[in-house]
């Protein structure tokens, strides 16, 4: 019944967010397709980091913050009293900027969650499905025992993907998932955002906006305002016009690099 | 490999340019046809269906400058898109050559002069010529790109003969002249036609190389005299 109602996998409804009395983000209204990847692109403290940290109540973690607004996941929102950040955190999993794989081996990083989450089915299928997911099962179907710290920087980051995979979200954010890897690396894990899109909905935020372009179906343009510094959403819509036809002057300023 | 998504839309690119190539091949061959047969309701519809060469022109000139602005592409992958948004031009132009000739078509319906016979050499020879240019450029094979340019010396020799027949009509017979005038129209643009498929094969070897040069024809640049409404 839910479902057939919101068909968006995220709706952001006239969100703020504070950090104490600082409102660092304001009046944010943003639907997220299903099963796509959208791309938050903007200029350095326009907040799209802690927008997206909103989106699996992330930045409960931070004493002092508060949100106002709604973050609906399935027409609930996210941010109900009677709703557990944890499972929300299950069903939209995070990766971060710098992979931060657990100092134990590649198979416990991956069955590590699933464990902790009850998972009582075929462990070695899990971690096998998870990383063949994330592109990595190749590379390390041979060496499942080693430490996660011996992978390159690329490969420790795919296992953070695959990490995240095996409890089976619906939804992935990403934080800056490449900014500490090399070109190759970074393509790659574009590639794979690709394929996981066919089954995941992503959000990704970044400050490569060459990346956003290439790697995103839709994109949302953050800018701080200039009055009180708080970023607000300027203009979001299909990746291909957002690139080649923007609607709002600062939208364009920012992507032709004519910004500040 | 990295990178699937661009190589993927970088070979439908080259599909529909494919596309557009039969587009403007069928068109051409069918608009002399018309001429050939008097055939006014052919020459009507093909007058009209350009306007679907041009709306697929635009469409692939918008798909290359949205890959282009989001995709990044660079070395070999930007030279082929900058090609391909010179040869849809190129094919966009064929196409109006192709309109140029219904457009004829249909006004000597009735007149007395004859079709000369060499029109549809003319039109074979060039629409083979670009046919092998499209392929040549879609394999980006510069041999086969580099060979084909010299062919348009048949196409000349054959519009030089067509040209001296027309002029020897009009001087026998000055009443002519209007009629002989538009033949003269339709031996213009299947010359220019397979002209253009020379430009079509330099991108090609730009594609390869990198080198941005003419292929030496036989031919004189002459002054456009094609029709463009």
């Amino acid at each position: 019944m839910m479902e057939r109602e919101h068909t968006m996998a995220l709706e952001v409804r006239e969100m703020d967010f504070y950090y104490g009395s600082f409102r660092a983000v304001k009046n944010v209204n943003l639907d997220i397709e299903p099963r796509k990847i959208t791309a938050i692109i903007g200029p350095s403290g326009c907040g799209k980091s802690t927008v997206i940290r909103c989106f699996n109540r992330m930045n409960d973690l931070i004493p002092g913050t508060r949100l106002t607004g709604e973050v609906l996941f399935h027409g609930q929102n996210i941010y109900a009293t009677d709703v557990d950040p944890v499972q929300i955190r299950r069903l939209i999993g995070m990766v971060f900027q710098k992979p931060n794989p657990f100092p134990k081996s590649i198979y416990e990083n991956v069955a590590w969650g699933a464990r902790i989450n009850g998972f009582t089915g075929n462990m070695d299928d899990l971690v096998e499905e998870s990383l063949s997911q994330a592109a990595l099962w190749d590379e390390v179907k041979d060496s499942l025992s080693k430490s996660a710290l011996a992978l390159s920087g690329g490969q420790q980051q795919r296992l953070c993907i695959a990490r995240a995979l095996a409890v089976k979200p619906e939804i992935i954010l990403m934080d800056e998932p490449c900014s500490a890897l090399d070109p190759i690396a970074t393509l790659k894990i574009e590639d794979l955002m690709r394929e996981l899109s066919v089954h995941y909905t992503i959000i990704i935020v970044t400050h490569n906006m060459q990346q956003a372009a290439r790697a995103s179906d839709y994109t949302a343009f953050f800018t701080m305002d200039t009055t009180d510094r708080a970023g607000l959403l300027v203009e979001y819509g299909e990746t291909n016009q957002i690139f080649t036809n923007p609607k709002d002057q600062r939208t364009e300023d920012y992507i032709t690099g004519r910004f500040g | 490999m990295t990178r699937e998504a661009l190589t993927r839309q970088i070979h439908h690119i080259q599909d529909e340019v494919l596309l557009l190539g039969s587009m403007v091949e069928q068109a051409m061959l069918q608009a002399v046809q018309a001429l050939r047969n008097r055939d006014v309701p052919a020459a009507n519809r093909i007058y009209r269906d350009d306007s679907y060469i041009n709306d697929k022109r635009y469409a692939i000139e918008n798909a290359i400058l949205i890959l282009i602005a989001t995709q990044q592409p660079m070395a070999r992958d930007l030279r082929l898109l900058a090609a391909m948004l010179e040869v849809i031009n190129e094919l966009e132009r064929m196409g109006d050559y192709a309109k140029g000739v219904a457009k004829i078509a249909r006004k000597i319906d009735g007149e007395d002069l004859p079709i000369p016979a060499e029109f549809d050499r003319m039109a074979q020879l060039a629409v083979e010529m670009l046919h092998r240019a499209l392929s040549a450029f879609v394999r980006e094979s510069a041999a086969e790109a580099s060979s084909i340019p010299r062919e348009d010396d048949q196409v000349d020799a054959l519009y030089n003969q067509v040209y001296r027949q027309i002029v020897n009509w009009m001087i026998a017979n000055p009443n002519t002249i209007d009629h002989a005038n538009l033949l003269m129209w339709v031996a213009h643009n299947l010359e220019r036609m397979a002209d253009r498929v020379t430009n079509i094969c330099e991108r090609t070897v730009f594609i390869v190389t990198g080198e941005l040069m003419e292929m030496d024809t036989t031919d004189d640049e002459d002054a456009d005299l094609d029709d463009e409404d």
